[in-house]
């Protein structure tokens, strides 16, 4: 067991202490869960009698059974996955677009870029998905796919910035030395490390990416929580407890697994350029209970350079 | 009808629906401020069994969309029997801040652990040498110095809330994005001038802010 810095290693009272305290805290945790699957299962009567079955009631789950359920659950799930496919190719391209004229040497090209990208973050993205769906006419899945694509775009973007700014000045001067020119300095020199060193962020944005998808709902595209919806007015509310948990149990399966690849990769290719960072983070910043989200802390010991 | 006729028109629309999505801002923030305090501090005590608590809290929350949140508060609660009263319109409201208020409270957990953890470990290590306890190093070490660095990503969290308020249109609320969805309706001719006038309502909120958090950021890149 690897300890915090914030407190001792236990001696047998204390770890006496926090053994009793342990179980207190499972035993109020675990009375919770019951008290709630308690009052999920016990069966309600309403006010003219009527009885209710429990959510845990087989009458409730039994069109699980039905294989025209689990198809419209796969319908949903290839839905959102097509918009979120689709979005986070064009996220990231419009994220270096971004980044490049955010960078740029001239001020008339980099101050119009800062409004507009201001203009993107600040709005929603389900306004963002009206708009383009009532003003351009696209059709529900483009409205969608340009929707999220554009304004998680300008925070990729944003980040690919902070990304080459933070890159230490020789690595330019270096590139500039050799005789590239400014553009091919930024492309093929700077733009590279700074990729690989927001890709940890450019991955997290993707799961906000693909939770996001679910507000194409508004233009009633039929991603996963529109196809729960139409279930749950298809069927009945008898169901729509059943319908909501399954709805649940697919979203974090999709999202904590994109998660898990998103830190694996991060893991394996994140940020190295030209070794700035120490090899693991967390070793560097102590132990367990102070392990970092490493780089507020990275970024703010790197003096800032602005764009010349 | 002209275009100064129809923006005047959806004035009064827009101003209760403005006010509306401050409100939920609010009092979700505060909710979710409290919350994620809350879950902060069980995600770095000693006892295992509130960490991993907090740790399947934040993880749940986070990876759901919060559209399943609010459907959730909307739809599956008053199925479950929580009554909020008989006016439908208040009742919508309070659900949609509580879906908002668990929706943002890991976002603030994890701001706030960012910034306990981005305090140097030398300042621990020193305060402990000096006989210091959990609490005490907690409350006059760490917390103090992780305060100043915990509130541009804090702003950061309400900047999303702040977006985020539109999803509770869907849900009954007559907060901005609803009244768009009306106003879009009601002039079709003039749908972009709309869209614009909301956005702009919308950026009122989001531009200061963001540009409090670079503000304070800065600040605190001097001080260090």
């Amino acid at each position: 067991m690897s300890q915090s810095v914030l407190y001792d290693a236990p001696g047998p009272k204390a770890r006496r202490r926090s053994l009793i305290g342990s179980i207190v805290g499972i035993v109020l945790i675990a009375a919770l869960f019951w008290w709630v699957i308690a009052t999920l299962a016990a069966p309600r009567i309403s006010a003219n009698d009527a009885v209710t079955p429990g959510m845990f009631d087989p009458s409730r789950w039994d069109v699980l059974a039905n294989p025209l359920v689990w198809e419209r659950f796969a319908g949903g799930v290839g839905a959102t996955l097509m918009m979120a496919g689709a979005a986070a190719i064009l996220a990231i391209l419009v994220g270096i677009g971004f980044s490049f004229v955010r960078t740029a040497k001239s001020r008339w090209i980099r101050v119009p870029a800062a409004i507009v990208l201001e203009f993107f973050r600040g709005m929603p993205v389900l306004l963002m998905i009206f708009f383009v769906f009532l003003v351009f006419s696209t059709g529900a899945y483009w409205a969608g796919v340009i929707g999220l694509g554009v304004y998680n775009g300008a925070i990729i973007g944003e980040a690919l910035r902070a990304g080459i700014l933070s890159l230490p000045k020789g690595q330019r001067e270096a590139g500039l030395v050799i005789g590239l020119s400014t553009t091919k300095t930024r492309m093929i020199i700077e733009f590279p490390q700074a990729f690989r060193q927001m890709l940890p962020i450019i991955l997290a944005q993707m799961v906000v990416l693909l939770k996001d998808t679910s507000l194409a709902y508004v233009v009633a595209y039929d991603e996963l929580s529109r196809t729960i919806q139409n279930m749950q007015k298809a069927l009945g509310n008898n169901y729509v407890f059943t319908l909501f948990i399954i709805g649940l149990a697919i979203y974090l399966a999709l999202n904590l697994s994109l998660s898990w690849i998103a830190r694996v990769v991060a893991k394996r290719s994140g940020p190295q350029a030209g070794k700035l960072t120490p090899e693991d983070p967390s070793a560097a910043l102590g132990a367990e209970g102070t392990r970092a989200i490493t780089l507020p802390v990275l970024e703010r010991d790197r003096p800032p350079r602005r764009p010349d | 009808m002209s275009v100064i006729d129809s923006l005047i028109d959806v004035v009064p629309l827009y101003l209760e629906g403005f006010g509306l999505t401050i409100l939920l801002l609010l009092v979700s923030g505060v909710g979710a401020f409290i919350l994620g305090v809350i879950i902060a501090a069980m995600r770095i005590s000693p006892l295992p069994s509130l960490r991993l608590f907090a740790v399947a809290y934040t993880e749940t929350l986070r990876n759901v969309p919060l559209l399943l949140v609010l459907f959730f508060c909307a739809f599956v609660l008053p199925i479950l029997g929580v009554s909020v009263g008989s006016d439908p319109k208040v009742g919508y409201m309070l659900l949609a801040m509580v879906g908002l208020t668990l929706y943002t409270s890991p976002f603030v957990a994890e701001a706030v652990r960012s910034g306990i953890n981005g305090v140097p470990i030398g300042q621990a290590e020193a305060a402990r040498s000096l006989g210091m306890g959990f609490g005490p190093v907690l409350t006059l070490i760490i917390l103090p110095q992780a305060g100043r660095m915990v509130v541009p990503p804090l702003i950061n969290v309400f900047i999303a809330l702040t977006k985020n308020t539109s999803v509770a249109g869907i849900f009954f609320v007559n907060e901005l994005f609803s009244g768009v969805q009306r106003a879009t309706r009601d002039h079709g001719d003039k749908v972009l001038l709309m869209l614009l006038f909301a956005a702009l309502l919308y950026l009122v909120i989001t531009i200061p802010l963001g540009q409090a958090a670079g503000y304070v950021e800065k600040k605190v890149r001097v001080l260090r």
